[in-house]
């Protein structure tokens, strides 16, 4: 704390302009990330849906690929509206497949999401291949905190209402999940509480994409850990999945930036990293 | 005759057969009984080597399952579950001659034909046996699966709740069959059942099984008495004898 | 039509793509044209038999139509592979590693990738299917983040190197590795054609297999187990086609009624030629090479997923 207050001027320009902003892109990336998690499996009634495992991603990308194209000089505020459209869109769609779509094993339900993600990247990677930047389009698949700065990351609160959104209607999300006659019996709105969670996650998933780049996995096992360990109550647990959600990104990074210090491992590599293995140990778990 | 002895399933840390021992009769349709959760189906799939017993072993005719190769196994004793939802576009007959694959491995002799012939008329389902399965109701498809495991022409049958979503017309039918493959072709035939009084009008031995053990092994007559069911399922019954059959009334029944 | 009908034009369609393939605008040069479109045309019947078939037979042992071998990672682990050996080489790559030894360390590294994961799903007691797709589906995720990152941060000029590994081309075949692979397929199709009966039960699914008295776990360890060797060949010799396997498994499905696995390989197998034949003409004829064929066949290959998912009635 002493070293905080006795920075000189230099040490303090980086502490506003990079380390303050970083932090608090992190901070909500992370609570964002999962609680957008949460929504979806609250609304799917499946613990293996995500971001990551309904295309959500790959549809973000897709949207900041054609802003680029279309609109060589795109602006953050452009790329970030047409990811949120093309993410809204996917997403709708993905539900769309659930709902329509008996499955016989919940497991499909997250198969069907990446074959639809890995659809979205051909589609990407046609167009990225016919202009040559494929290697610049991977580049957005992974998160990479380091160049968050101030003047840049501002879109990243857009977060924080879909997070104070979810927390409103997080126990009408779960009655929706449960079905459209369900939700009617109970005189809820099937259609506007969808559309209301997808657009909050939408959100969340394409600001995080835009400011910081794709991180996969910390949507899925997030909101699978706290529920886990403290059961499915819905008041309770929103908080510690937001909570948790910010320390686990967190840590990552710290991990990511210190490993093989001065250089930095990008943050989306780390969290696929360790929520890959995390996530291998819940099904292993399962499985038993 | 088929032969249990000292059976153990665990299900994580839920016990769900706990150390059973019996035998079942041959010739004879044997019900098994008891509250949801009891183990019924547990232990008919042990049985059947769908699931492997943590302890114990189990005989066909005195030689233990584990030394029976599956493929002469299953021109011996046959299972039927109750999840039967195929996705694939087959005609009764088609599905019916599955049941001659122990046999034929595919390719189907003039007796494979004959014996699928045999079988469809045996469940009465000539008029359909060009049909689609995925164009059936429930109780035609639940009888042509019935009708594949009698193309398979086994000394045991084993059933798990063949009922399951039957109307009561299709439940009897179904019931009749297994009747007749026992008293016309000498079959054995096991089956889960939940609805008592099926159990009571067609079974000849009644196993009632709670919290993993075998509480009643008798006749049906026996085990279907006021005192016993009541032990079992925990409500009361009202035993009403008609046509020397036992029929059970649970409804409405005032304490 | 009548099925018979079916296969007819099956076949003429195969004979004239073929033959289109062959012939259509060769130029004066014969001599050079021919034998380079006939080593082509090996190599993509090849991997159309391979991709067939194996996404044929893991579809039926997962009783589901809309999933094909490459959700297990296999094409993650190979574009990993080959982009470490790029990133470590540079454009040195392929003085210091010859085309032969890639394809040989591509494919053992395909095949201990699927071994691994057998033994960890199979090898517990209770042996679950769905576990050993989501399993691979979660490696073949984070060997893809591994290889993304390696490609971000690699020369934009090696990149183009590991691009020609990612998009599927028949342009430059070694003539000894299609015979290497070649053999391979054979040996697997005669190997699996003794099993193709059993297919036609376990598609009944596991309890009805297991009470029809196969050794269901036996079966399946074996299909598992050409199906990993037959990925891994074809991808290893030409890269990776993600969505061919659904679209002419289905194609096969919603054109010709049979269910029995003998003639449904074949008619496959002749689909999938087609479609490769098309697509590649198309890239060569049409698209003039600005684009890719397996960058075609995903593209409508996945379209056509969509329109299954939306469509369909019955449970997946």
């Amino acid at each position: 704390m002493r070293d905080v207050f006795a920075m000189n001027s230099d040490q303090l320009l980086v502490f506003t302009i990079a380390r303050i902003p970083r932090a608090i892109a992190l901070v909500l990336t992370g609570a964002g990330l999962s609680v957008a998690g949460f929504i979806m499996q609250q609304l799917s009634q499946n613990k293996f849906v995500s971001p990551t495992t309904a295309g959500s991603l790959e549809a973000a990308k897709m949207g900041i690929l054609f802003s680029i194209l279309l609109i060589p000089q795109a602006s953050m505020g452009i790329k970030s509206l047409a990811a949120l459209l093309f993410t809204l869109a996917a997403n709708l769609l993905f539900m769309l497949m659930v709902r329509r779509v008996r499955f016989r094993s919940s497991v499909f339900i997250p198969l069907v999401g990446i074959m639809f993600g890995n659809i979205l990247a051909a589609v990407s990677t046609f167009f990225a291949f016919k202009h040559g930047i494929v290697q610049n389009v991977q580049e957005w698949m992974i998160g990479d905190f380091s160049s968050v700065l101030q003047g840049q990351y501002e879109s990243i609160y857009l977060i924080l209402p879909a997070v104070v959104l979810a927390y409103i209607y997080a126990d009408q999300f779960t009655i929706v999940g449960m079905g459209a006659s369900f939700a009617k019996n109970l005189g809820i709105s099937y259609t506007a509480i969808v559309n209301l969670g997808l657009f909050a996650v939408s959100l969340t998933v394409s600001v995080s994409v835009v400011t910081a780049g794709a991180i996969p996995f910390l949507g899925l096992i997030v909101p699978n850990m706290v529920s886990m360990m403290m059961g499915d109550n819905l008041r309770r647990t929103l908080p510690m999945t937001a909570l948790a959600g910010s320390i686990f990104l967190l840590f990552c990074d710290i991990l990511g930036r210190t490993i093989i210090f001065p250089y930095e491992i990008p943050i989306g590599l780390m969290v696929g990293v360790i929520g890959g293995i995390i996530f291998l140990f819940l099904i292993l778990r399962r499985n038993r | 005759m088929i032969r249990f002895e000292q059976i153990t399933k665990t299900y994580g840390k839920r016990l769900v057969l706990d150390n059973i021992s019996c035998s079942l009769p041959k010739g004879k349709i044997t019900s098994l009984i008891g509250p949801n959760g009891a183990g019924k189906s547990t232990l008919l799939s042990t049985i059947s080597r769908l699931l492997d017993a943590d302890q114990g072993k189990i005989y066909l005719d005195d030689i233990c399952l584990d030394d029976y190769k599956s493929e002469d196994l299953a021109k011996r004793l046959s299972i039927l579950r109750q999840s039967n939802h195929i996705d694939l576009r087959l005609t009764v007959r088609d599905l019916v001659a599955f049941g001659r694959f122990p046999y034929s491995k595919g390719r189907l002799t003039a007796e494979d034909q004959a014996q699928i012939d045999k079988a469809i008329h045996f469940a009465q389902l000539e008029d359909m046996a060009h049909s689609y399965i995925d164009e059936l109701s429930g109780g035609q498809r639940q009888r042509a699966f019935i009708a594949m495991i009698i193309a398979q022409d086994t000394d045991y049958i084993l059933l798990d709740e063949p009922l399951n979503n039957l109307d009561m017309k299709h439940a009897v039918l179904v019931m009749k069959t297994l009747r007749r493959l026992v008293d016309e072709l000498g079959k054995t035939v096991v089956i889960v059942i939940h609805e008592i009084n099926f159990a009571s009008q067609y079974s000849d031995y009644i196993i009632a099984m709670k919290d993993g053990k075998i509480v009643y092994n008798d006749e049906t007559d026996q085990v279907v008495q006021a005192h016993t069911l009541k032990e079992v399922f925990g409500i009361d019954f009202d035993i009403i004898s008609k046509n020397g059959k036992n029929i059970c009334n649970y409804f409405n029944i005032e304490t | 039509m009548k099925q018979q009908n079916k296969i007819i034009v099956l076949v003429l369609l195969m004979g004239t793509i073929i033959a289109l393939f062959m012939l259509y605008n060769t130029g004066p040069n014969l001599d050079y044209v021919i034998p380079r479109r006939a080593v082509r045309l090996a190599t993509i019947l090849l991997v159309g038999v391979s991709v067939a078939y194996s996404s044929l037979i893991f579809q039926t042992i997962t009783n589901n139509k809309i999933l094909t071998p490459a959700i297990m990672g296999y094409e993650s682990v190979f574009i990993l592979f080959q982009t470490v050996i790029v990133f470590i080489y540079g454009d040195k790559t392929f003085q210091v590693i010859t085309h032969q030894d890639n394809f040989f360390y591509a494919v053992l590294l395909m095949m201990a990738f699927s071994f691994l994961m057998y033994i960890l799903i199979f090898g517990k007691s209770k042996q679950n299917i769905y576990h050993l797709l989501l399993l691979g589906l979660v490696l073949g995720a984070l060997f893809q983040t591994f290889g993304q990152f390696l490609q971000i941060v690699i020369d934009p000029n090696e990149f183009s190197v590991i691009q020609g590994f990612m998009f599927v081309s028949f342009n430059k075949i070694n003539t000894d590795l299609l015979l290497i692979a070649g053999a391979t397929l054979l040996g697997a199709l005669l190997f699996g054609q003794r099993y193709l009966k059993y297919l036609d039960v376990i598609a009944l699914g596991r309890e009805h297999a297991v009470n029809l008295g196969l050794n269901y776990n036996k079966l399946v360890k074996i299909y598992m187990l050409l199906i990993s060797l037959l990925v891994s060949v074809s991808t290893a010799l030409v890269g990776p086609v993600t969505f061919l396997g659904i679209l002419v498994t289905n194609l096969t499905y919603e054109l010709f009624q049979t269910r029995k696995h003998h003639y449904m390989v074949w008619l496959c197998s002749g689909i999938a030629c087609v479609a490769l034949l098309l697509g590649q003409f198309l890239v060569e004829h049409i698209f003039n090479f600005s684009t890719t064929v397996s960058i075609v066949v995903n593209f409508v290959g996945g379209l056509y997923f969509m329109y299954l998912m939306l469509k369909t009635r019955k449970a997946i």
